[in-house]
Order: C-alpha cells, then sequence, then structure tokens
C-alpha cells in the first residue's frame, strides 16, 4: 500500500485531529498487568479452566453441565479436573441434546442456581436457539425481574482448526440481536480468564464465545490480587495507533496484530480496538479511537450482510461522521455457508484481504 | 404400562367428605370463572382468552394435590384452573389475558407458579431442570419439593418434551409430567398427533412409571397425581401422569371449532361433564345437598365479580417497564433508548 499511500498523506489527513486528550483517556483505561512477577503464562484453555475452578470455589451455586465436561473434561478440555475436584453433582454430563442442556439451566437458575452450560461447538448452538432465545433471554423479562437468568453459556466458536460441518460458526450477530442477552468474546488467555470471571459473577445471561483456534495459544495472565485494577468493561486497544483503527474480537484480534505489524513496516500506525463486548458494544471506547485516527476498518470471522460489523460501522458513523475520512470499511466472512478445511482460509479474512481493506480506506478520496 | 397408583403398598389415600366438597367448590369456581372470561372477552374487557371448559376436573385435581409450602408448577397457558386451585392472584393472572403484560403480573416466585408460557413445550424442560435443584438441595428423600409441568397432546409433539422425559428419567428427577389429552390440538385430533394413542404409554421407553387416570374424575385425578407426587418426594424419580379430558370449548377466543368438529360430536366425544359428575357424587354419596351446591355457585359469582373490577380497573402498565425488566444490570445502549422513548412520547 505504501505505493498508495505515503507517511506524510496520512499526517497531513491528520491536521484536524482534535482527540488527544481522548487517547491519553484510553490510555489510562487499558492498564496492562502492573506488576511482571504476579503474572504467568498459560494457554487460554489453562486460563478458562483456571477461571472456572475459582468461580465453582467462589460460588458454591455454579454448576457446570454440558455434553461430556465431566470425566473427559470437554472436548477441548476446559473443564478437565473439574468434576474431580468439584464432585459429580456440580460438574455432570447431560444427555445429548443442547435444548434440553438450556433448558434445564433455565429452571436450575429458577431454582436459584448458577448455571454455567458448555455447547460444545458453535453449530451445536442452533438446536438450543428456542430456549436461548425465547427463554433464557426473556425469563427475567417475562417475570418482571423475579426470576433472573444468571446463565453463563460457553460456546467454542468461530473458525480455523478444519473441523467438520457446523463446527466453526460465528454465531454472535444472532446472539446480539436477542434482548437480554449479553455476549462477549476473549481475544486471549488474560481476557478468557478475566472476562468469564466476570461473566459467571453476573446475573444477566452471557453468552461466551470462546476463539476455539486460540486455545492452546499462550500469553501472560495476571490472575493475582493486583489485577484488582482490571476493567472487564468495555472494549480495550492493544495496539495503539494513529492513522486506521482496526475493529476485531476474538480470533481476528491476533491477526489484526499481524496486520498492524506489517502495516509498521510502511509507516502505517494501526490501532487495534480488541472490541471483547459485543453486547453491549461499546460506543464511546469506539468512538475515542476513531475520534482519534478518523478511518476504521471492522474484520469479522461471520458473514458480512447483517453481521456485526454493520452494527459497528453504524456506531462509529453515528458519532465520527463530521471527522470520519472513510466510510467504515468492513472484511468479513461471505454470505455463504462455513467452507469445508480446505476452503478455510480463503474465508475467513486473512492478512492480504485486512490489508485491502485498509488500503482501501487510506485512499478513499470524497467526490 | 406401569401403572404408578400400584407402585406403593399404600394405594389411594381415601379424600374426606370436606376434602371433596372443596373439590367441588374449586371446579364450581373454576368454571364459573371460565365461562365469564369468554363474555369478558365477547364484552371488550380482554382481547382473548384460552378457556379449559371440561378440563377443571384435571386441573383441580392436580392442583389440589400439590404441597405449594415445597412444590413448584410449571404451566403453559390454558391452566387457570390450576393457577385458582393452589391460590395465584386471579387478577394478576388473567393480566395476562388482558395483554397488561406476558406471563402475568403475578410474582411467580412467591406463587411458585411460573410465568405463563404462550409457546408449548419449552416449559417442560425448566420444570426437569428445577426438580433436580432440589435434588441438588439435598432435602432428604420424602421432603423433596416436586415439579409439576403441565401440558397438552398437543406439545406431546415437541422435541423438547422427548428432551425433558429423558434428562428427567437419566436424572432421576422430582417431576411430574402432567399432560392434559383433551383430544384436540386446535384443530387435530389426538389421533392424528399421537403416535400410539397414549402419551402415558412413552414413558415406558424412558423407564418411567406412568398412568392415564380419567380426567374428568376430580378424584381419581387427585389420587393419581398424590401418587405421582409422593413417588418422586421419595426420591424415586419422575413420573407421567396422562389425564383423559375434552376441550369442550374452542381453542381460543379466536378459534371456530364448526370448521373442524360438529355439535354432535361434541356431544359423544366429551364424555360425562365433570362437575356434573361430581355434584352426582356428592350426592349420591350424602356428602352435599342442594343448599351446598347454591352456596358453592354464590361464591364462585361473587368471586367472579371482584376478579372482573379487578381486571377492569388493570390499567396499562408504564412503558418505562417495557426497559426496566430486561436485565438485572441494564445495558448503556438500552438505557439510552429508554431516555429517548420517554422524551419523545412524553415530550420531557
Amino acid at each position: 500500500m505504501s505505493e498508495h499511500t505515503t507517511l506524510s498523506d496520512l499526517e497531513a489527513a491528520q491536521d484536524n485531529t482534535t482527540a488527544a486528550d481522548v487517547q491519553q483517556e484510553s490510555v489510562q483505561n487499558f492498564p496492562e498487568p502492573a506488576d511482571a512477577g504476579a503474572t504467568e503464562t498459560m494457554s487460554m484453555q489453562q486460563a478458562l479452566n483456571r477461571a472456572l475452578a475459582e468461580v465453582m470455589t467462589e460460588n458454591p451455586r455454579a454448576l457446570i453441565l454440558g455434553e461430556d465436561v465431566g470425566q473427559l473434561g470437554g472436548v477441548f478440555r476446559i473443564t478437565d479436573g473439574l468434576q474431580k475436584k468439584f464432585g459429580e453433582a456440580r460438574v455432570f454430563d447431560t444427555p445429548l441434546a443442547e435444548s434440553g442442556i438450556l433448558g434445564m439451566s433455565v429452571g436450575l437458575a429458577m431454582a436459584g442456581y448458577h448455571p454455567i452450560p458448555e455447547v460444545q461447538f458453535d453449530g451445536f448452538a442452533y438446536p438450543a436457539v428456542n430456549q436461548i432465545i425465547c427463554q433464557v433471554g426473556r425469563m427475567n423479562y417475562r417475570s418482571r425481574g423475579t426470576l433472573p437468568m444468571p446463565i453463563t453459556l460457553r460456546v467454542p466458536s468461530f473458525g480455523g482448526i478444519r473441523a467438520p460441518e457446523h463446527h466453526g460458526e460465528s454465531l454472535e450477530a444472532m446472539f446480539a440481536h436477542v434482548p437480554g442477552l449479553k455476549v462477549v468474546s476473549p481475544s486471549g488467555p488474560n481476557e478468557a480468564y478475566h472476562l468469564l470471571k466476570y461473566a459467571a459473577a453476573r446475573q444477566d445471561p452471557v453468552i461466551f464465545m470462546e476463539p476455539k483456534s486460540r486455545y492452546w495459544q499462550k500469553g501472560p495472565v495476571n490472575a493475582g490480587a493486583d489485577a484488582a485494577g482490571y476493567s472487564p468493561n468495555g472494549s480495550r486497544v492493544v495496539r495503539e495507533g494513529k492513522h486506521l483503527t482496526l475493529v476485531a474480537w476474538g480470533a481476528m484480534v491476533a491477526r489484526c496484530l499481524q496486520v498492524a505489524e506489517l502495516a509498521a513496516e510502511d509507516g502505517i500506525e494501526i490501532e487495534v480496538l480488541d472490541l471483547r463486548w459485543l453486547k453491549p458494544i461499546d460506543a464511546e471506547g469506539l468512538a475515542a479511537s476513531v475520534a482519534k485516527t478518523r478511518r476504521a476498518v471492522v474484520v469479522h470471522e461471520a458473514p458480512r450482510t447483517s453481521g456485526l460489523g454493520a452494527e459497528v460501522a453504524s456506531t462509529i458513523t453515528e458519532r465520527c461522521f463530521g471527522t470520519l475520512k472513510a466510510p467504515v470499511e468492513r472484511v468479513t466472512g461471505f454470505d455463504v455457508p462455513y467452507p469445508s478445511g480446505d476452503l478455510e482460509d480463503e474465508y475467513i479474512p486473512n492478512i492480504d484481504r485486512i490489508l485491502y481493506g485498509i488500503q482501501r480506506v487510506l485512499e478513499y478520496r470524497r467526490g | 404400562m406401569a401403572d404408578v397408583l400400584a407402585l406403593d403398598d399404600t394405594g389411594p389415600a381415601e379424600l374426606a367428605g370436606e376434602e371433596l366438597r372443596e373439590l367441588y367448590r374449586l371446579m364450581v369456581a373454576v368454571r364459573y370463572l371460565d365461562e365469564s372470561a369468554i363474555r369478558w372477552q365477547r364484552q371488550g374487557l380482554i382481547p382473548g382468552y384460552a378457556p379449559q371448559l371440561g378440563q377443571e376436573a384435571a386441573q383441580v385435581g392436580s392442583g389440589y394435590a400439590l404441597d405449594m409450602s415445597r412444590d413448584f408448577v410449571f404451566p403453559t397457558y390454558r391452566e387457570m384452573g390450576v393457577a385458582r386451585t393452589v391460590g395465584v392472584d386471579m387478577v394478576e393472572y388473567m393480566s395476562t389475558h388482558k395483554a397488561t403484560w406476558h406471563g402475568g403480573l403475578y410474582d411467580p416466585k412467591a406463587s411458585r407458579f411460573a410465568p405463563i408460557q404462550a409457546v408449548v413445550g419449552g416449559s417442560v424442560l425448566h420444570a426437569v431442570g428445577w426438580a433436580h435443584g432440589q435434588t441438588l438441595d439435598g432435602a432428604p428423600a420424602g421432603e423433596l419439593g416436586v415439579a409439576i409441568t403441565y401440558f397438552g397432546d398437543g406439545a406431546s409433539s415437541q422435541g423438547d418434551v422427548h428432551e425433558a422425559m429423558n434428562f428427567a428419567a437419566v436424572m432421576k428427577a422430582p417431576v411430574v409430567f402432567f399432560i392434559q389429552n383433551n383430544g384436540w390440538a386446535i384443530s387435530v385430533p389426538t389421533e392424528r398427533q399421537v403416535a400410539g394413542g397414549s402419551v402415558a404409554a412413552r414413558a415406558a421407553g424412558y423407564g418411567m412409571p406412568s398412568i392415564q387416570v380419567d380426567g374428568n374424575d376430580v378424584v381419581a385425578v387427585t389420587q393419581a397425581t398424590a401418587a405421582a407426587l409422593a413417588h418422586a418426594r421419595a426420591g424415586k424419580g419422575p413420573t407421567v401422569v396422562e389425564a383423559m379430558t375434552y376441550r369442550r370449548g374452542p381453542h381460543s377466543t379466536s378459534d371456530d371449532p364448526g370448521r373442524y368438529r360438529t355439535l354432535e360430536e361434541e356431544r359423544t366425544d366429551g364424555g360425562e361433564d365433570p362437575l356434573a359428575r361430581m355434584r352426582a357424587r356428592l350426592l349420591a354419596d350424602g356428602i352435599a345437598d342442594e343448599a351446598f351446591f347454591e352456596e358453592a355457585l354464590a361464591a364462585a359469582k361473587a368471586e367472579e365479580e371482584q376478579i372482573r373490577e379487578g381486571i377492569n380497573a388493570l390499567g396499562p402498565r408504564p412503558g418505562t417497564e417495557m426497559f426496566d425488566f430486561v436485565y438485572q444490570e441494564p445495558t448503556q445502549a438500552l438505557k439510552a433508548q429508554a431516555s429517548a422513548w420517554r422524551e419523545e412520547s412524553e415530550h420531557v
């Protein structure tokens, strides 16, 4: 892209930036682990497992249920060892029926429990959609707040592992559209640990979308007491930049960081925003970043049409229309069923496609 | 088909005279309120109603057997008779038919009566989850709270009902699956709905005891439900009770049964009116006399008048309530929508 856009073009384009204060705020919002000595390196699988163990210890009403979550520890081993530690009453295998798992979770919540059901793969959430939409999302409303649904539904999500059909779906837009639900997706081990602990302490249902292609990537996790300053709310700037904001979640965050590295070689400084919460969307966080960079590209694995990228683009446009240098660009999966493993690299936004998207935004000229 | 009544050597407990009179009073109150609700709809007091005419024995009998200090009811939308029997506030219950609030205004937790469900099947699973929660709570056998879930022959076709029965049987959850087989799912008769002709027969496949009971005999229903509750309360797991009854009225106040059944069929297929049947029994056994029946009807009318006045006085809920109960912790986006709605609708 350096052929088309020079750094000085970009610097010139920044002349109207008025958001030095915004940049200051965004730095304050996202503290890195303060004490390097308190961090441990672990995979997202380990971080989730640890978070679940702590939730189960701290909340005696918390229960883990699902298919193969007991002795096997789940097909991704997220619940590994938890049945042994907490007993068969609190960590239990159900028959193979997702509507049953969610419907039963509703009843357990009505009985005062805090169920943490697992749906084994994203595509297996489809049979449970009636319970998720009509019951999990509505019981608090229907009961006028007397029957809260503190259900944390863990869904191994998104693609990238060459899995069979229905094992690589991106359902965030469907869930985010449902009143009564909240939706969150961690991008790495530290986020996974903190966001799961936070979600499991809520009185509202949270769909917790785990990027399964990132389960085995290691990173620092600050699980110590000094993590008290960690903010589980809103989005998080994971790389600061001034020319363009890449908005992503789940596994796409790591890919966008790679893209930012490459762009930096051309002198283009890209800010990467990990949206984290897909409902509610952090409108202020998006606005703060894009007010500074004045350009945005949103990246997701899900099909484009009516995907969450449209909501992100609209949110940005509503707040930053006056200062935007270009329409918000979407780099997404296609409007096709998730393809077989051999083609998934063509489907999931890859580095080239994201770079093309960035280029289109940088080269955009009005009129 | 295993017979749940035969599970315990004790057999069904005989009901005392006052209990029988109370069952009759309840059935009259429910019948009168049910017929009145149709009039309310015709008069424009409520927009719609799902009558339970003919199902008084099934609803009153099963509700009467419950121990509301520890049991919990999971209804669908045609359980007015159960609600009245277990003591749900009937103005707050009927509010759902006035389109005041989906699920009704009553407190489902305090009433131990889950919100009214407009879609059948889904709530059957909730009963299993709640019941398994009683097992986890660790009450000793004999003192377990029991979930009773009401559904019909139509709902029995839903996959959720299969999942619920299988889950409950695998987990030995204290659940009573109470089916009112009333012959019709709107316009589709049982023979085109239930393969094999009986939902209770399916219980054998799950290793559950079951009983098909004469759903127009309030005493038989009470005894069958009591036995099923005792079975669950003792930690022996779920059972199926299928009350064979007949939907004497339309599916709802919008329905036209003339399109799918004749009046002659209604007369012959409906069997004996459960209310007339109980009345004859009380008279024959010398447990009640004409004065008692008149008194029961007068009480039912007085009660209906009070409920009607309550429904009449019930205004729409404030619009803010659209937003108030979506979450325990509302999102900023929702708060913003609520303020915008308020500004634009109330011009504040």
